[in-house]
């Protein structure tokens, strides 16, 4: 008897927690940036009670979700075009920057020992060269032995906001990349073979000799995979490390970003890294439930507060100050609940 | 049946059991045809656009939205003939010697592992395939062959390109294992259905094992023999999560044994959360699952026809 009297004040106890902590938010989208919003959301349920349920769909998936107003917010790695953002009523804002960087199989070649040029890069990946010990790669890697061996492109073969990134560097680097193939989330690739995620770029990378990959930098870190160093547009060779992705994202011009779309796509700076992107989270600008959209905007005020850390300890780049600053003003001017009044 | 039931008005539990049956029956129909239908109505505006060009262009282009259906149809079909190809003659093997050969104690712990294999899920073979067997054709199997076979003139050719491991050959040889459970379990099954005295006037006659395998038990299970590999094919027609790990994912058409390609089944897996709705990459996705149907449509229609003289017997 005692005992259904603890189980049930235990059941009780449980029930009024959970409705105390009700205070859920929901997103759908891209994979890219869901360490990062899982590992927020884990803190912010401790800090300022929401809780977040975020599912990495796809940002295609994201995109979809938001559009038809099942979630509180989307996100996606590839900025969504303006007239869509505008026909679906949608805010758009960034949260982090990542970082795509190039992995290789090449027995002898050590982490950040090869150097490779974007145009070369593009060739490789169009199946132009294809033995590594190319006159095009030789004449950069000077003192490096690089074998007669085939050259393995490998790829993302699900579409990702990744294969977005990458291929909008290619087409920065490369007019014939930009004509024939182009960027999206996924594209025609003209040579190589496809693997599924990070981990299976990295795994095919790993088993075939020979092989090049492209995997966000968190993943070749924590992994400890060999990386290449690649010469940004100031025709500096640079080695893939947060210094380098930070001045890249310093370098972006987000005063006059439509949308906060910047592009951070091989800058014209002596340190940056060439191959870097920011993510975004879609809002609806005429929410039904006022509420819940501000918890959504109480979630990422607070991630901008204090989420630096936890972002950079994953990898990710944090906003500029000023970035932030401007996306507050942009939630209050833009968004309002159906009462007409700004919701933050 | 039913003629039989409604004889017999005062039952009325029959009644309500034989319309739930018949419900049942039309409801396998009416699940069918939606399916048909929404895949079909989801495919149009990819069927409108590219009119039969879709069926014949091997072209694959989200970037310019511009979509064919020759690469996934011929990666799906190829795949699965070399599945069967290398499955049949194995099952056949595990079958005739569960059936005929083996010591009565051994059969059963060899019976439970095969439908054991049969339950493993499709995810694990893939995984098996992607970390086992795609390491050992990069690191062994593919740079002998191609700098073996590679070098020789003309047929060289077949057999040149970076090791990747994953391919057609190396999807086909997964699958392999994944249909072999299925059709070697069916085939013991019915194996067994042979009349024990049918055999043994064979054997009485002074037949060997081969000749009464071949002479008796074979022709008496036709039928079913070939429903099992049927049962196979269809698994490996559909095949999604074990074919996507090693088979390279690649929308070109291979050249190469060991070059990579791409399913129906993989291909719409991987693409669909990139999808937005109404694009017409979405509507090609579903154009290429109704494909699928068309062609598991097909291998059922002909494996019919091939049962049909011995349906008679």
């Amino acid at each position: 008897m005692k005992k259904t009297v603890a189980m049930t004040a235990m059941v009780l106890a449980m029930t009024a927690a959970a409705g105390a902590q009700a205070q859920q938010i929901t997103g759908a989208g891209a994979t890219f940036p869901a360490p990062v919003y899982t590992k927020w959301g884990e803190a912010a349920k401790a800090a300022i009670g929401l809780e977040l349920n975020y599912q990495a769909i796809g940002s295609g998936g994201g995109q979809n979700q938001i559009l038809q107003r099942t979630v509180d917010f989307g996100a996606s790695d590839a900025p969504m075009a303006a007239d869509k953002l505008d026909s679906g009523k949608l805010l758009q804002f960034p949260t982090v920057m990542g970082a795509v960087v190039v992995i290789v199989n090449i027995p002898g070649v050590e982490s950040n020992q090869l150097k490779i040029s974007g145009a070369v890069l593009a060739e490789i990946y169009a199946g132009k060269i294809t033995k590594w010990n190319d006159p095009k790669i030789v004449e950069m890697n000077k003192g490096v032995t690089l074998p007669s061996l085939a050259i393995a492109p490998v790829y993302r073969a699900d579409g990702s906001g990744t294969t977005f990134v990458f291929a909008s560097y290619l087409s920065a680097v490369s007019h014939d990349w930009k004509d024939k193939v182009g960027a999206a989330t996924s594209v025609k690739w003209p040579a190589g073979a496809g693997a599924k995620g990070n981990d299976g770029v990295s795994a095919t990378v790993r088993n075939t000799k020979g092989g090049i990959g492209y995997v966000e930098y968190a993943f070749a870190s924590q992994n400890k995979l060999t990386t290449v160093e690649l010469r940004n547009k100031a025709g500096h060779f640079v080695k893939p490390e947060m210094a380098t992705f930070s001045a890249a994202a310093a370098s972006g011009d987000w005063a006059k970003a439509q949308n906060f779309a910047v592009d951070l796509i091989d800058r014209d700076c002596a340190t940056c890294w060439p191959i870097v992107s920011a993510t975004f989270i879609e809002l609806p600008k005429d929410p039904k439930d006022a509420a819940r959209s501000l918890n959504v905007i109480k979630f990422f005020d607070w991630a901008y507060k204090s989420g630096s850390a936890m972002a950079t300890s994953l990898e990710y780049i944090p906003l500029p100050e000023a970035v932030q600053t401007a996306v507050r003003a942009a939630w209050h001017a833009q968004i309002m609940g159906p009462d007409g009044k700004p919701v933050y | 049946m039913s003629q039989a039931i409604t004889k017999r008005p005062s039952n009325r539990g029959d009644a309500i059991f034989a319309g739930l049956a018949r419900l049942s029956g039309l409801l396998v129909l009416v699940l069918m045809g939606g399916i048909i239908v929404v895949l079909f109505l989801g495919g149009l505006p990819a069927f409108k656009q590219f009119g039969a060009g879709f069926l014949i262009s091997d072209d694959w282009d989200p970037v310019q939205n511009s979509f064919g259906a020759l690469v996934p149809v011929f990666g799906t079909i190829v795949t699965a003939v070399l599945a069967l190809i290398m499955a049949v003659p194995l099952a056949f093997g595990i079958a005739f010697y569960l059936t005929e050969l083996a010591p009565l104690w051994f059969r059963r712990p060899v019976g439970t592992a095969i439908e054991l294999l049969a339950a493993v899920p499709s995810i694990i073979y893939g995984m098996w395939g992607f970390f086992v067997i795609v390491p050992i054709m990069a690191e062994y199997v593919q740079p002998f062959v191609i700098d073996s076979v590679g070098e020789l003139p003309w047929i060289g050719a077949f057999f040149q390109g970076p090791p990747f491991g994953t391919g057609i050959l190396t999807a086909a040889m997964v699958l392999a294992v994944m249909i072999i459970p299925f059709i070697a379990a069916t085939m013991r099954d019915v194996f067994d259905t042979v009349p024990l005295v049918f055999k043994e006037s064979a054997y009485g006659l002074g037949c060997t094992t081969w000749e009464v395998m071949r002479s008796i038990v074979i022709p008496y299970t036709r039928v079913s023999v070939v429903g099992g590999i049927i049962l196979g094919l269809g698994r490996a027609l559909g095949e999604t999560m074990a074919v996507t790990f090693v088979i390279g994912n690649t929308n070109r058409i291979a050249t190469t044994i060991f070059g990579p390609g791409n399913t129906i089944a993989s291909l719409v897996a991987l693409e669909f959360p990139e999808s937005e709705t109404g694009s017409l990459k979405l509507s090609s996705l579903l154009a290429l699952g109704f494909l699928l149907f068309v062609i598991s449509f097909i291998v059922l229609a002909i494996s019919r026809m091939l049962l049909k003289p011995g349906a008679k017997a």
